[in-house]
């Protein structure tokens, strides 16, 4: 199984990280979907397990969240769908989950269950660096890596505790907010990532408000090693529920729109 | 964060990194302003002034005959604004005032809360928004009135159930991206450090009074304490000032709703699994995943699937004991007060009610108790008349 350094050593204009819930709108057409994600280039996946009070995501992936609960989505049912996904590509797999479910689930099996699927990370979006140490034993048991976030606010002595406990890479938060596409990436990002590039060596990818090829080249611009889209594609399935087809289509031609704009910069 | 926040294993601060700053903030400005002596004077002054504190501690002649033991109503129905709500907002309000912020938001669920930080808005000048779910908003369309005559916005909200859950999620997410300017006014003692011990803080004047007045009166403790739980803010007020007090019994009284055998209630306590919600650990109603429940409740200001970590606390250490009430003994509750008393309870409140007349001739007739008439029940006349019409 591929690791986050081993991907990203392999790169050298950037990573590209689309970000999708899991089963949404429902766990067949998902797995179309991240295959189409994979076959138009993406690096590193982002996956999502539906929540019922996503409060760091806004309105788009809520309604992400809402349908996927609706198609029946479970932890153990997003655990099989990484596990396909894997087996369609060895392809570093992060997943952004909120704590709850990871909790009810039994904190140790969640994080055995997921690493034999092949995911790679768990970024639990409610759970600070304060607190990782609540399910630090259980990700050094399933030898997972470690993703966490770092925001435009995040005080430089946090800021040296996050990029320490960090293994993956550091998902760094673009704007001062939740989830959601943005016309302008925040200005609050390049000083964010150069704070970060001189804090540590490991991969920095932004995320939260990349909706376009020119936020992507923006952000790498100034130093950042990936990015992640998500709203900017989950829209897509939310205008295009009647026709797979050109849901399916329409995520790929925006990821190649990317991926053509990182490979030519 | 200089503290954890944590009651047992429970509380915490369970948010994205985004907002610690924002908690730090109100954390270091909240241990620096509690004990300063300015604040202090002002806090003073506004509550009597202006809440009309102390309020009495009402000895229930007519209801205690009704029960057959002595029954002493703690009146935060008479707090200005109809509800110990104000006694949370105006200490939050000045806090926010103190730390120079210029706007409110608050969720809210009866519209009690919003109410409360709508009149702290006006009172001290703030640019207020309330976030309501959509389904509040109808039915208590009377507070809502009520918030923006006080020039407060209403923001409804109609994702999920479109109760408070969905009002605090709302909230949190518009806090996420206006930190700078804006305090978040946190309704119940429930949700991230420092909130629960915030809004303790500013209710333990209720339990605090209650315990000097009752000794007055009665020249003893009481033997039991109660009062109505949501996410539990007038209830850890009452009780905070008698937890040292071994001897007294206390009771948290949940919305039972349609009955605790159904999936249309908010007995977090009685029926939940210790989740993670909101920012806090504690009791929740969940699914067996952990998607938490659309809780529902004949009172709004009860309708939430989590509790305060405090309240996680007592129940696990047994130091507190938390029963339910279902939607039919609130309303006879209600209409009981009504009836020997003259005073119209909160629906809320009347949960606190019922359990005492659930112990209709099962207790000493000198047994004392002291339980929470948190809020006046104007609000919910019509709520109780879809019910129970008049004949």
């Amino acid at each position: 199984m591929i690791t986050y350094r081993q991907k990203f050593d392999s790169l050298d204009k950037g990573a590209l990280i689309p970000f999708f819930v899991i089963g949404d709108p429902d766990l067949e057409t998902s797995f179309e979907i991240v295959k189409a994600a994979i076959d138009a280039g993406a690096d590193v996946l982002e996956l999502g397990i539906p929540f019922s009070d996503p409060i760091a995501d806004g309105p788009t992936i809520q309604k992400a969240d809402i349908r996927a609960l609706d198609s029946g989505v479970t932890p153990a049912k997003a655990i099989e769908f990484i596990k396909r996904v894997s087996d369609y590509k060895d392809i570093p797999i992060g997943l952004l989950v909120y704590y709850n479910l990871i909790y009810q689930y039994g904190i140790e099996k969640f994080m055995l269950d997921f690493a034999a699927a092949g995911g790679n990370s768990a970024l639990i979006a409610d759970l600070c660096i304060d607190d990782v140490d609540e399910v630090k034993a259980a990700i050094e048991a399933a030898h997972l890596e470690t993703v966490h976030m770092v925001t435009p606010n995040t005080s430089d002595e946090r800021l040296e505790s996050i990029v320490e406990k960090t293994s993956g890479f550091v998902y760094t938060v673009a704007v001062l907010g939740v989830t959601g596409s943005r016309d302008e990436v925040s200005d609050l990002v390049n000083p964010l990532i150069k704070r970060l590039k001189a804090a540590t060596k490991t991969p920095v990818c932004v995320g939260f408000g990349i909706s376009k090829p020119q936020h992507a080249l923006d952000v790498l611009g100034a130093g950042a090693d990936g990015v992640i889209v998500g709203s900017r594609l989950v829209k897509i399935i939310e205008e295009n529920l009647g026709d797979k087809e050109k849901m399916i289509a329409g995520i790929s031609t925006v990821l190649k729109e990317f991926r053509d704009a990182i490979d030519n910069r | 964060m200089e503290q954890t926040g944590r009651y047992g294993d429970f509380g915490g601060y369970y948010v994205p990194e985004v907002l610690i700053p924002a908690l730090e903030e109100i954390e270091k400005a909240f241990y620096h302003f509690k004990d300063d002596l300015v604040f202090k004077e002002e806090l003073e002054s506004l509550r009597a002034d202006y809440l009309g504190r102390e309020t009495p501690l009402y000895f229930a002649k007519r209801f205690s005959e009704y029960v057959g033991y002595k029954v002493y109503l703690k009146r935060e129905d008479l707090v200005h604004g109809g509800a110990h709500k104000g006694n949370n907002t105006l200490g939050q309000g000045l806090l926010a005032k103190y730390m120079g912020k210029k706007k409110l938001i608050a969720e809210t669920g009866a519209g009690q809360h919003g109410l409360a930080t709508s009149m702290i808005g006006a009172l001290l000048d703030f640019d207020t928004k309330i976030f309501m779910g959509s389904v509040d908003v109808a039915r208590q369309s009377v507070n809502v009135h009520k918030m923006k005559l006080c020039g407060a916005s209403v923001v409804s909200v109609s994702a999920g159930s479109g109760t408070l859950k969905d009002a605090i999620n709302d909230a949190m997410r518009y806090w996420c991206s206006n930190l700078s300017d804006t305090f978040y006014l946190f309704g119940t003692a429930a949700g991230p450090h420092p909130f629960p011990e915030i809004v303790r803080y500013f209710q333990t004047v209720i339990g605090i009074e209650a315990r000097k007045q009752i000794l007055v009166k009665e020249n003893r403790l009481p033997d039991m304490i109660v009062a109505c739980v949501g996410g539990g803010s007038n209830a850890i007020g009452l009780f905070s000032g008698f937890l040292e007090d071994e001897s007294v019994k206390i009771v948290g009284v949940e919305a039972g709703g349609r009955g605790i055998d159904t999936t249309h209630h908010c007995a977090t306590l009685t029926k939940g699994r210790v989740g993670v919600f909101h920012g806090a650990k504690g009791y929740l109603l969940q699914d067996e995943v952990g998607q938490v429940f659309e809780s529902e409740s004949i009172s709004a200001g009860l309708d939430y699937p989590g509790v305060g970590p405090e309240h996680s606390y007592l129940k696990a250490s047994g130091r507190a004991e938390y029963v339910p009430a279902n939607d039919e003994e609130v309303l006879d509750a209600f209409e009981i007060l009504i009836k020997t008393e003259g005073i119209i309870p909160a629906l809320e409140s009347s949960h606190a009610l019922a359990y005492l007349i659930s112990m209709k001739g099962k207790l000493d007739p000198n047994t004392v108790v002291v339980a929470n008439l948190s809020g006046r029940g104007d609000k919910d006349v019509g709520i109780v008349e879809e019910h129970r019409p008049l004949k």
